[in-house]
């Protein structure tokens, strides 16, 4: 065991990959000689070689596409895009041919192709710099869409993404980065896609988030337990394929629950849950399931952030709100 | 090669000319008397399926089709260059290729009657399935060159583009990965003059296609896409270069599409009688033609013949794979993941039970 933040968490698993299967290679802006702007994958190139961890020229497009002809011949490329708002010049290949060309070739051609994307805000940073659009990703069939909350589960997540045959859109919370360590076995270990965890169990209200918000409902959960409120943590883990199962479980047993996330409200991942409420656990409900989002607004720039991102305060207040309703 | 036709200068390799002479000797590739003939017969082969698949259309029995008449010579001339294990990463208009590395009839007529399955391409290696965004696949060229290198196979990709990709980001980047990279990838542009109605002259400023690549500092060479030697012989060097110098290569091969853009498209609206006129002279089946019965190595009568049988197979292949053909519900999620996650293996279910409650009520 070892602590280790979410960076080094990850730095682990690329590592370990890239140890165990020569066909993993690691290309992106910045990602080969400097080790990413993050840091993520710092020393693999030293380590691993030029032609294994690499800066690709400066173009989206060509990073998911190239990754493309890699996975058709039997590669299995682990690419960056730098932030979540420089994707979209990726997005014609995410769309067109990574998702599509295991069906288009009828299962000829596997594309096991892991795509890094930090993504969130809070950290006051430049426009562009701070989406949090995963709903558009999740909307894509043919993708698998994953999100880890703690160094553990960005450890075990990235192997399983890197190990799948399918690809995998792996979100990275750059908020908490570095904000939380724990302690992480050093060996191979994988946690799999698919499966959302319970990660406070509860009994008044089931709370379901993801990635950077996790850590947001757990100070409003000091609050509420303050107030006298039982609430059950569900922390999604993967997007799609989303463990309804899970998530109609607890409902079943908390008749409540709250989707919080820093997402545009509508149309989004939260919308999805509230569906799977709905259709999974409609006779058990003691309240309306209640999304608590972002505005459907662009992220502000630094100076209007706050009014912009989830705080404990407004998790807590509509937890209370729902149990109270 | 490269040097004597600098697309700087708008030069443009030949090797015959429109009544079939020899115009370019030292051009003209090793080639025994049978392996004329072939190319010749393999020419007339992909115009005889081509006319009849636009035929079928026309019945109703495919869908929309993008016809190769009048650019024939480019496949065919790939074809009998890829080697076994090399790359074909297509476009949608390259025929010939598709062949020569594997890809049967049947699975060309399925795609076209609206089946994945056609895309299959269960006995040809390293065929990636046709691309519809246009230029979107030149990356996926980049990066199996890419992976050849990395993997230190003696591979080489070929992927193709029109003369409208061009002008797309993706153009760009391909040759300019490829470049940076230096791997072993022959881009190949087939100008046929337009893209659907736009003519060539709107997509670029520059005097000619081949000499994009000097922007990303690999080879380009222009070469009459409609002469089938001139095509080999660049074809040959273009592999030979990309495969020992480990470089990509830029070819735009001038031709003219002498159908429409798809079985959709009407060219009558866009170009006029006296410029297709003028490009039926320079058909590539016509000027090889003329070359061979120059050399007495074809004739009227071999001709007729032999698209007869072709026909009669053509045909024969069509009626078999329209008797057999069938998308069973199965098939619409199978291929969506290699892992099928529960939620749409519920899907199937689901639906599967309202089907069998719609049989149950007839």
């Amino acid at each position: 065991m070892k602590a280790m933040n979410i960076v080094n968490a990850l730095n682990d698993a690329l590592d370990i990959k890239l140890t165990e299967d020569k066909n993993v290679v690691i290309y992106g802006e910045d990602t080969g000689f400097e080790g990413g702007v993050f840091r993520v994958t710092e020393g693999l190139q030293k380590k691993h070689g030029v032609e294994r961890v690499f800066d690709s020229p400066l173009a989206e497009s060509a990073i998911a596409g190239t990754a493309v002809g890699m996975a058709a011949a039997g590669l299995r490329p682990v690419i960056e895009m730098q932030f979540c708002g420089f994707i979209y010049p990726a997005f014609n290949q995410i769309i067109s041919h990574i998702t599509r060309l295991h069906n288009r070739s009828r299962g000829r051609y596997k594309m096991p192709i892991v795509i890094r994307l930090p993504y969130g805000g809070g950290i006051n940073a430049l426009e562009h710099h701070s989406e949090s659009m995963e709903a558009m990703f999740a909307h894509i069939p043919g993708l698998k869409v994953v999100v880890p909350s703690t160094p553990h589960d960005a450890k075990g997540l990235l192997i399983s993404a890197i190990e799948s045959d399918d690809p995998v859109l792996f979100l990275e919370p750059k908020r908490i980065y570095r904000a939380i360590k724990q302690e992480v076995s050093e060996e191979k270990f994988s946690v799999p896609i698919g499966k959302a965890k319970v990660l406070a169990p509860g009994t008044d209200v089931t709370v379901v988030a993801y990635g950077a918000m996790i850590r947001e409902v757990q100070k409003a959960m000091v609050m509420a337990k303050e107030a006298g409120y039982s609430v059950e943590l569900i922390d999604l883990r993967t997007i799609y394929p989303l463990d309804k199962e899970t998530i109609a479980a607890s409902v079943k047993k908390t008749g409540r629950i709250i989707f919080v996330g820093e997402e545009p409200r509508s149309f989004g991942v939260g919308s999805e849950i509230m569906a799977v409420a709905n259709e999974e656990a409609f006779l058990h409900l003691e309240a309306p399931p209640k999304r608590v989002a972002a505005f459907d607004v662009i992220v502000p720039y630094p100076r209007g952030e706050h009014h912009y991102m989830i705080t404990p305060e407004k998790i807590f207040y509509e937890i209370e709100r729902t149990i109270k309703f | 090669m490269f040097d004597q036709f600098d697309p700087a200068e708008d030069k443009m390799l030949q090797v015959i000319d429109n009544n079939g002479k020899v115009i370019g000797k030292e051009w003209m590739p090793q080639l025994t008397n049978e392996e004329m003939v072939k190319l010749y017969k393999d020419m007339l082969f992909v115009r005889t399926l081509d006319f009849m698949i636009v035929s079928y259309q026309r019945q109703g029995r495919v869908y929309t089709y993008p016809p190769n008449y009048g650019q024939e010579a480019i496949g065919v001339a790939a074809g009998a260059v890829l080697r076994h294990d090399d790359w074909l990463v297509p476009a949608f208009r390259e025929m010939g290729a598709w062949l020569a590395k594997g890809v049967s009839m049947k699975e060309i007529f399925m795609f076209n009657m609206g089946f994945e399955e056609g895309l299959k391409f269960t006995d040809a290696n390293h065929v990636l399935p046709f691309s519809v965004p246009i230029a979107s696949q030149l990356l996926h060229g980049a990066g199996i060159g890419y992976a050849i290198k990395y993997q230190k196979k003696d591979e080489v990709a070929m992927a193709f583009v029109g003369d409208g990709g061009t002008s797309e980001g993706d153009f760009h980047e391909a040759l300019n990965f490829a470049g940076v990279w230096k791997v072993p990838v022959i881009f190949v542009i087939q100008n046929n003059q337009y893209a659907i109605s736009v003519p060539v002259k709107m997509q670029t400023a520059s005097i000619n296609l081949a000499i994009k690549s000097k922007a990303y500092g690999i080879k380009g060479i222009k070469v009459d896409g409609n002469d089938i030697f001139a095509m080999l012989t660049v074809f040959r060097n273009a592999h030979e270069y990309a495969r020992k110098e480990q470089q990509a290569v830029l070819i735009e091969a001038f031709t003219y599409r002498k159908g429409a853009h798809t079985t959709s498209d009407d060219p009558t609206k866009y170009r006029t009688t006296d410029e297709e006129k003028e490009w039926d002279k320079k058909d590539p089946l016509r000027r090889m033609k003329l070359f061979l019965e120059k050399n007495n190595l074809w004739s009227d009568a071999e001709e007729e013949r032999i698209t007869e049988e072709y026909k009669k197979e053509i045909d024969r292949q069509f009626l078999e794979t329209e008797q057999t053909v069938q998308y069973p519900l199965e098939d619409v999620f199978k291929y969506m993941y290699e892992e099928m996650p529960q939620d749409l293996r519920n899907q199937q279910i689901e639906h599967e039970k309202f089907l069998q409650w719609k049989n149950a009520r007839k």
